[in-house]
Formats: C-alpha cells, structure tokens, sequence
C-alpha cells in the first residue's frame, strides 16, 4: 500500500464515521439537518478520495474517463432534477427510485467486476459467493423497487396482482437463482451462469411486488430499502472496500428496523405481506358490527361550533387527507382553532401515507409545527382528554373491532379515537378501508358523519369556523 | 478461511450494530428523512462505481461502467438534496408555530 492508498483509506474511515454520526444527529428535528449535511458533505470527500485513487493508480483509459465523467453528471443532473421537482406526496416513488439506481448499480458492479477478473480461480468462493448474493439481492432490489414506483405513481395498479401459477413461478424463480449462484462459485468465469442469475432475480423482484397491496407499500418500501444496502454491502465484500461493508451495513439496518415497525403497526408478519392478497376484499364480511346501527350525519355548521369551542382537538389525519391534497386547509383549520385558544394535536399512526413518517412530512410541508405531531403511544391516553377528535382521511386504524379477536384488524395496535368525547368523521362515503370491514366508529354514538371529499370537508370546515368566530 | 475475510465479516457485523443502535433512537417523526437519508448513504456504490469504471476496457465493461457510475451519481445527489429539502421544512418550525399560539 502506497502513501496516497493508506491516505485514501483513513479518508474513507473518516467518512464512514461521518455518516453513522450524521445519521446519530437525525434523532431530534432540530439536529437532523445538520446531520445529513455531515453525511453528505463526507460522502462528497470520500467521492474525491476514490478518484485521486483512481488517477494515483494509473492505466485508465481516456474512454474510461469520458465513461466516468458523462455517467456523474448525467446521473447527478437527473438525481438533483428529481429531488428538486418531486412534491412531497410523491416521495415513495422517488424514494423507491433511489433504491432502484442503488441496487441496480451495485448489481451492475459485480457483473462487472467478475467479468473484469481474470484470476477468479484463485480467489474462488470469497468473491463468487457476495458477488453472486449481491447480484441477486441487488437485482430484486432494482426491479421490485421500480414495481413498487410503479404502483405508487398509479402506473401499475395499486391493487394485489394475482394470478394462478404465481406461487408455483417465485419458487421455482427462487430455485434458479440459487442453482445459478451454485454455478457461478463451481465455475466463476461462466458467463451463462450470470445470465441465470440476472435473469431470475430481475423476473423474481418484478413477481415479488406485483401481488403486495397499494396499504402495504411502507413495508415494501422499507424491505427493498433493506435488501438495496445489503446489495452494496455484498458489492463492498466483492471489491474488497470496507466502506461500503459499513456504509450498506448501515443502510440494511436501517430498512430492517423500518419494516419491523411497519408490519408490527399493522399487526402482519414480513412474509404474510409478501405473500399478498390483502385487501382484496375477498375476506369474510365482518363479525360483530350490528348490521342496523344507525349513522348519524352531522353538517359542517355544526361541527365548526363544536370545534371552535372545544377545549381540545385532536386532528386524526389518514392517507386520504393526502389523497385529495387537503394537508393545507387541514393546517389553515388547525391555526385558525388554535387562535381561539383551542389545543390541537396530530395523531399519526405509523402507516399513515406510503412509506414509514410520509404523514408528518406531508404536514411539515403545510407548516404545522412538528411539536404537535404526535405518534401512537404519545397521543392515545390524551383521546379521553380530547372535545372533539377530527378524522380525516383515516379508516381501518380507527376501528375499535381490532381490539377484539376474529377481524381481519384484530391486533392491530390502532388510534383510541373512540375515547374521544365526540367524534367527526370526514368521508366520502361509507366504504371500507383496505382491510374490507365495516369500521364500527362510524356508527358509535359520539360519532358524526360529514360525508365530504376530504378537501371539501376541510375547506367547509374553514368557512364555517371563519364565520363564527368573525 | 482467511483472516482478510474474518476481517470484512467482523466490520459487516459491527457497522450493523451500530446501524441498529443509532436508527431505534430516530423518532417516528423524522422516519421518512432518515429512509431518504440512508438511500443517500447507500449512493456509496458511486464510489465502487468509479472503481470499476476506472478499469474497464471492452465495450461491454464501459457500458456496465457508465451505467453504474450514472445510477450510483443519481442516488447521491438526489438523496441528499431530497432529505435536506424535507428536513429544511421540519427546521425553523417550532418558532413559528408556536408564537402566535402563545401570544394569543
């Protein structure tokens, strides 16, 4: 190792550490920012790093260089175009983008690297095996990710895709990978056996995603997430570069962490999710709520005198307030009560919106404070405190049926919104949520109905709020 | 097996760890910038990207080159700039937020 190797190497530690402390910074609001400019503030160096290692070692080819420089800035150019464009509902899908190009990448890199070795026989196993998983894994990752894109931008449907023989397709998709990567170690310079792999696992992650359900989607996210760090990890074991053992260490840790949150929040295991299916609205009708249970349906009129005078609020926000865009009128409604002296909290269940937190940035994008954002534990022993809880937007994790056994939502840890004094329900109509069941808070006693569009309802709400309080 | 490989496998296992450490401690709030922001730091397979592009020679390795060096540029400059947008917006919120309510 040469002087500039050793030094590119303490950079590339200095790096590492950088990003483990930028991602320590993002566990309060207030440091966060701070923390992913460290972070990428150290991966700008360790960028620079690798290319003074890269002209230090010598032999690159002009094409070579033109290659590089054409890829950074057409990737770049593109990368920061999406970053700034995107709003902010459509975050998944560009989040499963950059899960995409990450795993795609590291895919691409050991097919690569395995064609550019000319020794394999001597290094055997210990580059064939990660070279072969992160091929895979890397793989999955890109087509899943891209699957996943897809449904949330609405250009595959939301709903599971399922069809006869799926099953019978993923196990045997799931056999060839493993009969190629068995290839690919007895025999490293087979190109055939690299072709088995790409192939199965890029038909693999497109089968993988297509029967998950559009509710689903944080978990998926966050799983893809997972695997793509993984991908990069293993990319780091095939080119012998710690950094990126640790830095898609880091990443694999974080997306498992995520995908155990979310399916815990919706009481389902990993592979029941990905197995798929649900919300299919072919589960049995519910048991227990009372067929004749009467709705009552309230006016906007009404339920702006109960708001403005209420001493408490607690605004219940769902996919749907985000569906039909109305994060600003709910925020307009929010500070006009708060004028009046009124408390209002958020409650925000951990699968509200598309990927894991996507409801508190959708809100942080309307301006409501973050303090008020409250999670499950914090704000479910202050529903009994609360006038009036306000549900917009929200529906199967407000169902008291899961609370008992035998629903499709039992054991799904949900919002006490029935503690509530009184409850307003802003929906369109009385259709189920995801899991297909009748949500019996609609037909509580302290539950009114404004059947509204989401975004209507809220704008009705402001008028009326405004009028009264003029 | 070698030492080198008990090496790498020791650095995967700990940097897991901590991964595991430090993410619990990110609350719920900040869940989507902290996915962004990791998708970032997986846009470290940029610097793989140009280690292998820097040698590639057939055609076949340039094109699998600038196709990793483009995919891996995406991730790390449209993560970072995404995550930073969406925590500037949790950033100078509680002071605003709060002054009205409290001067009311």
């Amino acid at each position: 190792m040469d002087v500039v190797e050793t030094v590119v190497r303490y950079v590339f530690l200095g790096a590492a550490a950088c990003f483990v402390l930028g991602l320590h910074l993002m566990n309060t609001p207030g440091t966060a920012r701070r923390g992913n400019l460290l972070s990428g503030g150290a991966m700008a160096v360790a960028v620079a790093a690798a290319l003074v290692l890269i002209v230090s070692r010598g032999g690159v080819t002009a094409t070579a260089w033109i290659v590089m420089i054409l890829g950074v800035v057409v990737g770049s150019v593109a990368g920061a175009h999406a970053a700034r464009a995107v709003k902010m509902t459509a975050m998944p899908q560009l989040v499963s983008l950059f899960n995409a190009v990450g795993g795609g990448a590291a895919a691409l890199l050991a097919v690569a690297h395995l064609l550019q070795e000319t020794d394999l026989a001597h290094l055997g196993a210990r580059i064939t095996v990660p070279g072969g998983l992160d091929i895979v894994i890397g793989t999955v990752a890109f087509t899943g990710s891209l699957v996943a894109a897809g449904k949330l931008q609405g250009w595959i449907t939301g709903a599971p895709v399922l069809f006869p023989g799926a099953r019978v397709l993923t196990i045997a998709l799931t056999l060839a990978a493993t009969g190629g990567l068995v290839w690919l170690v007895a025999a490293p310079d087979s190109l055939s056996a690299l072709l088995l792999l790409v192939v199965a696992a890029f038909i693999l992650g497109v089968i993988m995603v297509l029967p998950i359900g559009g509710a689903d989607m944080p978990v998926v996210i966050s799983l893809l997430n997972a695997l793509t760090g993984l991908a990069v990890a293993l990319l780091g074991f095939v080119l012998d570069e710690n950094l990126l053992i640790i830095a898609g260490a880091l990443v694999g840790a974080s997306g498992t962490i995520l995908t155990k949150l979310m399916a815990d929040a919706m009481n389902r295991s990993i592979v029941n999710i990905m197995l798929g299916g649900f919300g299919t609205g072919a589960g049995t009708p519910t048991a227990g709520a009372d067929p004749g249970a009467q709705v009552r349906t309230v006016a906007a009129d009404d339920v702006s005198i109960q708001l403005a005078y209420a001493s408490k609020v607690i605004i219940v926000p769902g996919y749907g307030l985000a569906a039909a865009r109305a994060q600003h009128e709910i925020a307009t409604l929010a500070a006009l009560l708060e004028q009046q002296g009124v408390e209002v909290s958020y409650a925000i269940h951990p699968v509200a919106g598309r990927m894991p937190g996507h409801m508190n940035v959708l809100l942080a994008e309307a301006d409501v404070p973050y303090s008020q954002l409250k999670d499950l534990e914090e704000i479910n022993p202050e529903f009994s405190q609360a006038d009036v809880a306000l549900v917009v937007g929200a529906n199967d994790v407000t169902n008291p049926a899961a609370r008992r056994p035998g629903t499709p939502v039992s054991g799904m840890p949900i919002l006490d919104v029935d503690q509530a004094r009184s409850v307003v329900v802003i929906k369109r109509s009385m259709g189920h949520g995801y899991a297909g069941i009748d949500n019996e808070l609609y037909t509580a006693p302290q539950t009114g109905m404004l059947f509204a569009d989401a975004k209507q309802g809220v704008t009705d709400l402001v008028a009326a709020v405004r009028a009264l309080v003029r | 097996m070698s030492t080198e490989l008990i090496l790498v496998v020791t650095i995967f296992a700990l940097s897991l760890l901590v991964g595991f450490e430090v993410i619990s401690k990110v609350p719920t709030t900040l869940h989507t910038p902290l996915m962004s922001g990791a998708n970032a730091i997986h846009g470290i397979v940029l610097v793989g990207a140009l280690l292998v592009a820097a040698e590639a020679r057939t055609p076949v390795e340039y094109a699998l080159g600038f196709a990793a060096v483009a995919f891996g540029a995406a991730n790390v400059v449209g993560g970072y700039v995404v995550t930073d947008r969406m925590l500037h917006m949790f950033r100078a919120r509680p002071a605003a937020g709060r002054q009205p309510a409290a001067s009311e």
